[in-house]
């Protein structure tokens, strides 16, 4: 069983959730072995059901307390670029594809998704190119996304501040 | 008259100037400021929404058992980082046996994508009430990532220092999420900080007093 899960955060992005759930991309994720798609839509005004997709068994929700258990079980995270979401899907050691909302502003939020991007951590695409992206993706070209070292700052603060270290 | 208001001019300028010298002699001295010397180092958290909160909670994280207790601020609007720190304290107390930190609320300073104008307004209302949240908890260092809650918290912990009762040092670390910019909070108290993080090269770059040590949460 090959699992995908699709995150658009605290707001909505409705032409993702469009996009993912359409018959070309459908094919393109069965194509590629995929047997389940897992969405959290947010605020989006449609919230996909269950009936009517070939090969592959979709379920969708709007919101929950925690996601991280959906995060885990997949394979396959398509995210929008929000930091928090990236984070946490680079943090479980999942493969990560960010689609851009490219209807959206330029915001701060797009800064830490593009830099991922460049340190070659993640995929990035827009929702034109998410089916051609799906079928040409390559996530063996990436390099792990290692943990932050809250130990260095620990250790800085304790220096600075006059702590005794304790080992 | 005229010399009355001559002289209420001359007073205020000089009252403003004695801030502005002792503001200036706060900020140099607080690389010589070691509150840890003296054995437990007293923290003031400034947990903000969501994001910001994880990042503070894996800082805090960090911290060995010399720095206690914590004190928690939150805006008040802010229900999920409540639960998120009284989850993360009694992980920590399971160590101890016994917690070591409190939690306090003042007025959110500024929503997401507040105006200028009305945000210095409820800046000013939250600093009326960090003045005496601050001079009551007297913490030895007060760190923050970035809610605009922590900007009336260390003016407040900067107050204690200008009136002499007590150097807080002010640690700020910016969150992970900005990498070309800094936010607003971060952007006035670069100034203000005694040590004043970042978390991607690009902003060590075109901020030099800021300290780089990769990501660190």
């Amino acid at each position: 069983m090959k699992r995908v899960f699709v995150t658009v955060g605290t707001t909505r992005f409705d032409e993702l959730v469009e996009r993912v759930t359409s018959e070309e991309t459908v094919q393109a994720l069965v194509d590629r072995g995929y047997t389940e798609l897992v969405l959290q839509v947010g605020h989006g005004s449609d919230v996909p059901g269950p009936e009517s997709y070939s090969g592959l068994k979709v379920n969708a929700f709007r919101f929950k307390d925690s996601i991280s258990e959906d995060m885990k079980q997949a394979d396959l995270v398509i995210s929008h670029a929000g930091a928090g979401s990236c984070l946490e899907a680079l943090g479980a050691q999942k493969a990560l594809l960010v689609v851009v909302n490219d209807k959206l502003m330029d915001n701060h939020q797009l800064e830490l998704a593009r830099q991922l991007h460049s340190d070659s951590h993640l995929l990035y695409c827009t929702c034109s190119t998410l089916t051609e992206t799906l079928k040409t993706m390559d996530f063996s070209t990436l390099t792990p996304f290692l943990p932050g070292q809250p130990q260095n700052f620990a250790k800085f603060l304790d220096k600075a501040l006059g702590v005794a270290s304790q080992c | 008259m005229d010399m009355l208001l001559l002289g209420v001019f001359f007073g205020c300028t000089l009252i403003a100037l004695c801030i502005i010298v002792q503001l200036v002699v706060v900020l140099r001295k607080g690389s010589k400021c070691k509150p840890g010397t003296k054995g437990s180092v007293c923290v003031l958290v400034v947990a903000g929404s969501g994001g910001h909160t994880t990042e503070i909670l894996r800082l805090v994280g960090s911290l060995s058992q010399s720095y206690r207790p914590r004190h928690y601020v939150i805006a008040d609007t802010d229900k999920m980082s409540e639960d998120k720190i009284h989850t993360f304290e009694s992980a920590q107390s399971d160590r101890t046996n016994r917690p070591q930190y409190t939690l306090h609320r003042i007025p959110r300073s500024r929503e997401v994508r507040q105006s200028w104008s009305s945000s210095v307004v409820s800046t000013l209302y939250a600093l009326f009430y960090s003045v005496p949240l601050v001079f009551r908890l007297r913490p030895d260092v007060v760190l923050c990532n970035g809610p605009g809650t922590c900007v009336p918290l260390c003016a407040a912990g900067l107050l204690l220092g200008i009136l002499g009762l007590k150097r807080v040092v002010l640690v700020y670390v910016e969150s992970i999420c900005r990498v070309e910019t800094l936010s607003l909070s971060g952007k006035i108290l670069y100034h203000l900080a005694d040590y004043f993080f970042v978390q991607w090269s690009s902003l060590k770059n075109k901020y030099p007093k800021a300290i780089y040590m990769g990501r660190i949460v």
